[in-house]
């Protein structure tokens, strides 16, 4: 391995690390208010997580019937709402996808 | 959801079961996760990277959004070790957000097993751990079995792309990723359901989401879009009256 890799590697590691444990670490100095704040970050970040892959699967807005994984993801939406299943969640999206892609290619 | 309050350590079923049931609810994703730790190794080779060097770097970081920044700037020629950190720093910044929603319950862990947890801490295990917490109890055994389960696909997907990625034409042409969001939604819409104000802050996280990834760099979009919405449910939350 080279050292330069090596040395880049470990900058890397140490920075992601650093992000990773500092809230942990700044705890015991959280205010009482950011308690409510923090209530609602699963909600936000399981949200961002979703919906831009849907949206631009090609990091652009694509509002298309072309968008497989917005079509696909609007019955994965029905079936997670209706089931609260992951398997069948998956396996019906997965099975969107896999038509989607089989059809137009 | 109110089970959100600091104090919520109890653990009423033992930690294999709990280690046990996270893996079970880890695996759908692995489906989206493994093609992508195929294309990490096959992007490493093809930017000048060893196959042990490209490994190394998924066992190190673990952070796949930054390492596929890192390997493109390597593939564009950018060595500069200063610029790559402070991208990767950059893109990684998000993880403080999902450090200090764990916070309250890692906190109540051993240290050494906190700082085990931090170090494998992604968007993936993060997402799955607080909805195991809000729907029952959050468990550090639980924690580590999905953290455990994706940084062992990751290192091993990696692997079979920096060594056999010739064979595969593009694994990410098949929609697989389509998994990650897929489940995810399963873990979102209860939540929704809760109250009028998760879907409020759902609906302006989903609005900012987009804008930022069309307009800012990188992964701010995250972080921008997380803080905005968090804030907007506990302003609304306030406002009732409710809560403390």
């Amino acid at each position: 391995m080279r050292s330069d890799i090596l040395w880049l590697i470990l900058g890397m590691t140490a920075v992601t690390y650093m992000t990773r444990i500092s809230s942990l670490g700044l705890i015991r100095f959280m205010p009482p208010w950011m308690e409510k704040w923090l209530k609602y970050v699963p909600t936000s970040v399981l949200t961002i997580l979703i919906v831009p892959a849907l949206l631009l699967p090609q990091s652009r807005l694509d509002i298309s019937l072309q968008n497989h994984y917005l079509l696909a993801g609007l019955v994965a939406a029905l079936v997670a709402y209706k089931t609260r299943n992951v398997t069948a969640t998956l396996g019906l999206g997965m099975a969107v996808m896999f038509s989607l892609r089989w059809l137009s290619i | 959801m109110e089970a959100g309050k600091s104090s919520a350590a109890i653990i009423p079923t033992p930690s294999t079961e709990d280690f046990r049931i996270a893996l079970r609810d880890t695996s759908p994703i692995l489906l989206g996760i493994v093609p992508f730790g195929i294309t990490c190794g096959v992007m490493g080779l093809t930017a000048g990277l060893t196959p042990l060097e490209t490994i190394m770097m998924s066992i190190m970081v673990f952070a796949g959004a930054s390492q596929f920044v890192a390997i493109s700037m390597l593939g564009a020629g950018i060595t500069s070790w200063s610029v790559i950190v402070f991208t990767t720093l950059l893109v990684n910044l998000r993880h403080l957000l999902m450090g200090a929603s764990l916070a309250p319950y890692m906190s109540q862990l051993p240290k050494p097993l906190q700082a085990l947890l931090a170090f494998v801490l992604t968007d993936e295990s993060y997402a799955i751990t607080i909805s195991r917490t809000h729907n029952g109890h959050y468990s550090g055994a639980y924690q580590l079995g999905t953290s455990v389960l994706l940084y062992t696909t990751w290192a091993v997907s990696t692997a079979v792309g920096a060594y056999l990625g010739s064979y595969f034409p593009d694994p990410l042409a098949w929609g697989l990723d389509f998994a990650m969001p897929a489940t995810f939604m399963v873990l979102l819409i209860p939540r929704l359901m809760e109250d009028r104000i998760q879907q409020i802050v759902c609906a302006i996280a989903a609005v900012l989401a987009v804008a930022g990834a069309l307009l800012l760099p990188g992964k701010w979009y995250i972080i921008i879009a997380c803080l905005a919405a968090s804030a907007v449910g506990a302003y609304l939350e306030g406002g009732k009256g409710g809560a403390q």
